[in-house]
């Protein structure tokens, strides 16, 4: 460091500018390796694009879940209204209903088929109901469970009926692929780390002379390491480009046909593509592992050239 | 500059390199290791480059005892000593300048002072205009003074040379040795190594004489030399 921090900065640009020109000098090994890398870098993205979307293809139906709470038969309709009121006031609630029992008779009688048999009824058997819409944030089982907690503590309620089986389904599916998610991508990243450090090493053993020549003339270590390292952030740089440029091709390709589909089920669900941060973490996680690979293989491997005139 | 004190060197496979030899040499001195091949002069040079370490005994360079120099010192120690090679270890795929350039670049040495010097460096040994040729478009001779400009790039104060003359014709290496001399006159220490007695006798300069690993007496009158060679 005699020179300087300017200095210091001028070494590794030359470094950098080393490697790229290195890299640039064998397009076609280079792109296979980065091909291979962008693979393994894709699968996690695809996988995370796929939680996500299907995440939002299904929050209309989570949150279209009602809670349907029945009073006693013999709690006056004033007091459902005022349990309403209070119950408006409550967060995680959108919405709140109050069915009274003549109206439910009115439209059973309509839709059911039964009407000349209720007909013999003297008196209306139906209580009054509410008909609860959580809100859009409060779509998990967990506040849903709450929310059904919180009405049946009343003493008028007779019944909070939820179907939120399949919620709760649905959200163990989701939490297991995000768990697959971070499994494949610990396990790809491992593969990437591999594949960097192969190729480092290849390197590596192919200037096994000129880093002779260059520890002969005083070349410390860390200069002799840091193109290689430069040389791992590029690969990780380019291989992460790429697995950006196939995620996203993938998702322009597929975006139509989801379309499609969509609209056959009445949505109006469009596939979503990687978001700004998701972009940022592939390109800052294939630069750290690109990194990590050659520092892994470089530090192995260059400590066993000693120079033996 | 250089003193070995009864320094011994077995290599791995078993072969003495160098029994119990003791040699000085001044700070601005230009000496010639002789003797013939496999009498210890490569290892000499060696162990004063740290590219190989004694079994036995010190060698101290420039007042420090090398023993006890821990690796990660060995860069900047060995930026301090030009070493020549017989077979001049270019990097083929470099052009001239990279290749004289790379002891002033693995210093950190500012890239318009490296310009400078390694023109200097060229001028010096007479290949001043072929910066971008590749050492394989040179002749052996052009081959060895770039070389020679690497090891004396970065002005170190002590030179070695292990035959470098070995791969030369007789007038090529009389003018490779005078190169020598020249840096020797400005006050960097010279160490020779070289089996061409005819020539170190031309140029009357110290001789350390060496025969199967050990230091004999100078053939000379060289008061020094037999000082060295008795102690």
């Amino acid at each position: 460091m005699n020179f300087g921090l300017a200095s210091y900065g001028a070494r590794h640009v030359q470094a950098f500018l080393a490697s790229l020109g290195r890299l640039a000098r064998n397009p076609f090994s280079t792109l296979l390796t980065s091909i291979v890398i962008a693979l393994a870098l894709a699968l996690p993205l695809g996988l995370e694009l796929f939680v996500n979307n299907a995440r939002i293809a299904t929050g209309g139906f989570a949150n279209a879940i009602d809670l349907s709470v029945y009073f006693k038969t013999d709690v006056p309709l004033a007091k459902a209204e005022q349990l309403a009121k209070s119950a408006r006031e409550r967060p995680g609630i959108a919405r709140v209903d109050v069915i009274s029992a003549d109206a439910a008779l009115a439209e059973f009688r309509a839709y059911s088929g039964f009407g000349a048999a209720l007909g013999v009824l003297s008196a209306n058997p139906l209580p009054h109901v509410l008909h609860v819409h959580p809100a859009s944030d409060a779509g998990s089982a967990a506040s849903l469970d709450a929310l059904r907690r919180y009405f049946a503590a009343w003493p008028e309620v007779d019944l909070v009926q939820i179907d939120a089986q399949w919620v709760m389904r649905f959200n163990a599916i989701l939490e297991l692929l995000r768990r697959l998610l971070v499994i494949a991508a610990a396990i790809l990243g491992a593969g990437v780390i591999a594949v960097i450090g192969n190729t480092i090493r290849l390197e590596i053993l192919n200037r096994r002379g000129e880093i002779e020549v260059t520890k002969i003339v005083g070349g410390s270590n860390s200069f002799v390491r840091r193109p290689f390292l430069y040389a791992g952030i590029l690969y990780g740089l380019g291989g992460a480009l790429l697995a950006w440029g196939i995620v996203a091709s993938a998702v322009a390709m597929l975006r139509a046909p989801v379309a499609t589909l969509a609209r056959a089920y009445g949505s109006s669900f469009a596939l979503v593509g990687p978001t700004a941060q998701e972009v940022a973490v592939l390109i800052a996680g294939g630069v750290i592992l690109g990194w990590l690979g050659a520092w892994l293989s470089a530090t192995r491997h260059l400590r066993s050239i000693e120079p033996r005139a | 500059m250089i003193v070995f004190d009864h320094v011994s060197k077995r290599y791995p496979n078993g072969r003495e390199g160098l029994s119990n030899a003791s040699l000085s040499i001044e700070p601005g001195e230009m000496v010639f290791l002789t003797g013939r091949s496999g009498a210890g002069k490569s290892t000499v040079l060696k162990l004063i480059a740290l590219l190989e370490r004694p079994t036995r005994g010190t060698v101290v360079i420039g007042g420090k005892n090398t023993t006890s120099l821990a690796s990660r010192h060995l860069p900047a120690f060995r930026r301090r000593i030009g070493i020549v090679f017989q077979d001049h270890k270019l990097l083929p795929e470099r052009p001239v300048f990279d290749n004289v350039a790379l002891p002033l670049v693995v210093a950190g040495t500012p890239l318009k002072e490296i310009d400078k010097r390694v023109r200097a460096a060229l001028d010096q040994v007479g290949l001043l205009g072929r910066e971008r040729a590749l050492p394989l478009e040179l002749s052996v001779g052009e081959q060895q003074r770039v070389g020679i400009a690497r090891a004396v790039v970065s002005k170190p104060p002590l030179l070695i040379a292990d035959e470098p003359t070995g791969n030369l014709d007789p007038d090529l290496a009389v003018e490779v040795m005078r190169l020598f001399k020249r840096f020797q006159e400005v006050g960097v220490t010279v160490v020779v190594a070289t089996h061409d007695v005819h020539l170190v006798r031309e140029l009357g300069l110290r001789e350390i004489v060496l025969d199967h690993g050990r230091v004999q007496g100078t053939p000379d009158d060289d008061p020094l030399a037999g000082m060295v060679a008795t102690r």
